[in-house]
């Protein structure tokens, strides 16, 4: 029989790198401190629903997608649809496997877009012109004047904006476009030590600050991290069902399962390579920058200079309007500011080329294209989404649409399905068996009921809470329950003093078109692979 | 902070970089001979008639 060689990682880790690289993003420095400093679900309460989340759901899916993703590799594909075409063998498999496509081709459109944010704000802080003193207002309208929140269309043109958002579309598709080993795993084999070391200087440098306004002693870096830290009533707020919602939300966004990233990048390792504690190294990677790093820098360093009120407003404003002015306060501040959203743009970036990768993937063995063409394709798919995301600037209407219908609804969706089909479609002893082929550590047995029973039970649980939430606006009370429509099905359907929003209904008209097409991509897909 | 906010830092972070460095360790100390080459695909009909 003849054989080619395809694409591959060259070690393993390479790979482990690459998804923990993934994984790392936006959320694990801005996010997650945010949540944690919540004073209404953070907190003990919610740290514990966070690694008791991790426990049950987080290393579990991702195990479950490693573990498919080898076996759909080992049977030749390297998409999510064509591993669950492989995986289940029934006519249908294929559009199981849908939103590993959809997913991270949508949250591209606009993670593409803040990742030009962090650059941007990267070579501001550097060359000194994000040193705006110590007026809040100033910070807020650099930021809205950057992002174009003011109006729509008002970044485009040749404006740094702009030419930072080209600039950074194109870095992503030269570096997937010299493949696996010689593009993502380079990428992340150089900047994930990178990144982690900036962070590392950054945390001296915070945990260093003490008290910088002596006027002011209540404001230190030691109140700040217990701000943070400190558990108030966990008890309490374990009982309440919007912590374990936030929680499990996390673990999801952070750890990309259900991105269709990891199931994508697995299927490129060799069928007797270990996968388990590869997939323990990417998460323990992945959670070090999160509770290790991006938990003792931010929110620690923006209360130390500005105080409780600063670090409740949001990840945006944490990151973008917060931050700078934080930094502008610190001896050399043009520095750390410079490093920390450097930082920024790396975890950024590996997360960005990710999200490419099961695109590529999917066009080259679905479809029969090249590199060249499979890029060339993605390219223009993914140049008219993010040219929507960029143009309708406004509020960042466009951005959230998205955000919510494919980054939060998508994924849910998407996790719960993988739990599903590992039990019920492939079997879980086969699983469980499959998983521990050539693996260098076992998983402990106690994982087998959480995988089997707990993990979709769970999943199930706060998919329908999430649901709920957000579609119809649960208050997530039990006691007193009452439901208003959320902000992006008012922006939809309008509501009482909320009229709908044009631009979040052709945002919507659009992602319909985008999924019709990927079904039809699909569709195609399937004919090539029942012909083989 | 409190002694119990100080605690559940320790407790958080070391837990999350001892695992780190566990892993870490177990997956360089491995010395298992591995060639470079992710999976071999048998080539279809349709790749066949291409060429």
């Amino acid at each position: 029989m003849t054989t080619k060689q395809p694409d591959g990682w060259s070690s393993k880790l390479g790979v482990i790198m690459a998804v923990a690289g993934s994984a790392v993003g936006l959320g694990n420095f801005l996010r997650f401190p945010g949540l944690v400093a919540d004073k209404e679900t953070g907190g003990g309460a919610f740290l514990v629903a966070y690694f008791i989340s991790l426990l049950i759901v987080g290393l579990p899916v991702c195990w479950i997608e490693w573990t498919l993703g080898r076996l759909g590799g080992s049977r030749g594909y390297n998409s999510s649809a064509g591993i669950f075409h492989a995986v289940i063998g029934r006519p249908w498999g294929k559009y199981v496997g849908i939103l590993g496509f959809i997913v991270p081709v949508g949250v591209y459109f606009y993670y593409v877009v803040i990742e030009s944010w962090c650059l941007g704000y990267a070579w501001s802080s550097f060359s000194g012109g994000l040193d705006l003193g110590r007026d809040a207002a100033a910070y807020a309208a650099h930021f809205k004047d950057f992002a174009g929140l003011g109006a729509d269309g008002s970044v485009l043109g040749l404006k740094a904006p702009f030419l930072f958002f080209i600039g950074v579309f194109i870095l992503n598709y030269v570096v997937i476009y010299r493949g696996l080993s010689r593009g993502i795993e380079f990428i992340c084999k150089w900047g994930m030590p990178l990144l982690i070391l900036i962070a590392l200087v950054l945390l001296v440098r915070v945990l260093t600050l003490g008290t910088p306004d002596p006027a002011r002693p209540e404001l230190s870096v030691w109140n700040g991290l217990g701000y943070m830290w400190n558990p108030d009533d966990v008890l309490g707020g374990l009982a309440r069902p919007a912590v374990w919602l936030k929680a499990s939300s996390q673990v999801f966004f952070t750890l990309s399962v259900g991105f269709g990233v990891i199931i994508s990048y697995a299927s490129y390792v060799r069928r007797d390579d270990d996968i388990v504690l590869s997939g323990l190294t990417a998460t323990s990677a992945n959670e070090f920058c999160e509770v290790g790093l991006g938990g003792m820098i931010t929110v620690p360093a923006a209360f130390a200079f500005l105080g409780a009120s600063a670090v409740a407003g949001g990840t945006f404003a944490l990151g973008f309007n917060v931050l700078p002015q934080v930094f502008a306060g610190m001896p050399y501040g043009h520095l750390f500011g410079g490093l920390f959203f450097t930082l920024l743009f790396i975890a950024a970036v590996t997360s960005s080329l990710s999200m490419l990768q099961p695109g590529i993937a999917f066009l080259e063995e679905g479809l029969g294209l090249d590199r060249k063409g499979s890029v060339a394709l993605l390219g223009l798919v993914t140049a008219v989404g993010c040219t929507l995301v960029i143009w309708f600037s406004e509020g960042l209407k466009a951005l959230s649409t998205v955000d919510f219908w494919i980054g939060d609804v998508g994924i849910f969706l998407q996790g719960t399905i993988l739990v599903y089909v590992f039990n019920l479609a492939f079997g879980f002893e086969k699983g469980w068996a499959e998983a521990h082929h050539g693996a260098d550590i076992a998983i402990p047995r106690f994982f087998r009921p959480i995988i089997r029973w707990i993990a979709p039970a769970y999943l199930t649980v706060v998919f329908v809470m999430f649901m709920l939430r957000n579609l119809a606006g649960w208050n997530l009370s039990f006691t007193a329950p009452a439901f208003s429509p959320t902000e992006p099905v008012l922006d939809l359907i309008g509501g009482d003093g909320h009229p709908a929003s044009a631009v979040a209904r052709l945002t919507a008209v659009f992602l319909v078109i985008f999924i019709v097409f990927t079904i039809v991509l699909i569709q195609r897909a399937g004919e090539r692979w029942n012909r083989r | 902070m409190t002694y119990a906010g100080l605690a559940f830092m320790l407790i958080s972070v070391g837990a999350v970089a001892s695992l780190l460095a566990w892993c870490l360790v177990r997956v360089l100390g491995d010395k298992k001979p591995r060639d470079h080459f992710a999976h071999v695909e048998p080539v279809g009909e349709d790749d066949l008639e291409k060429r």
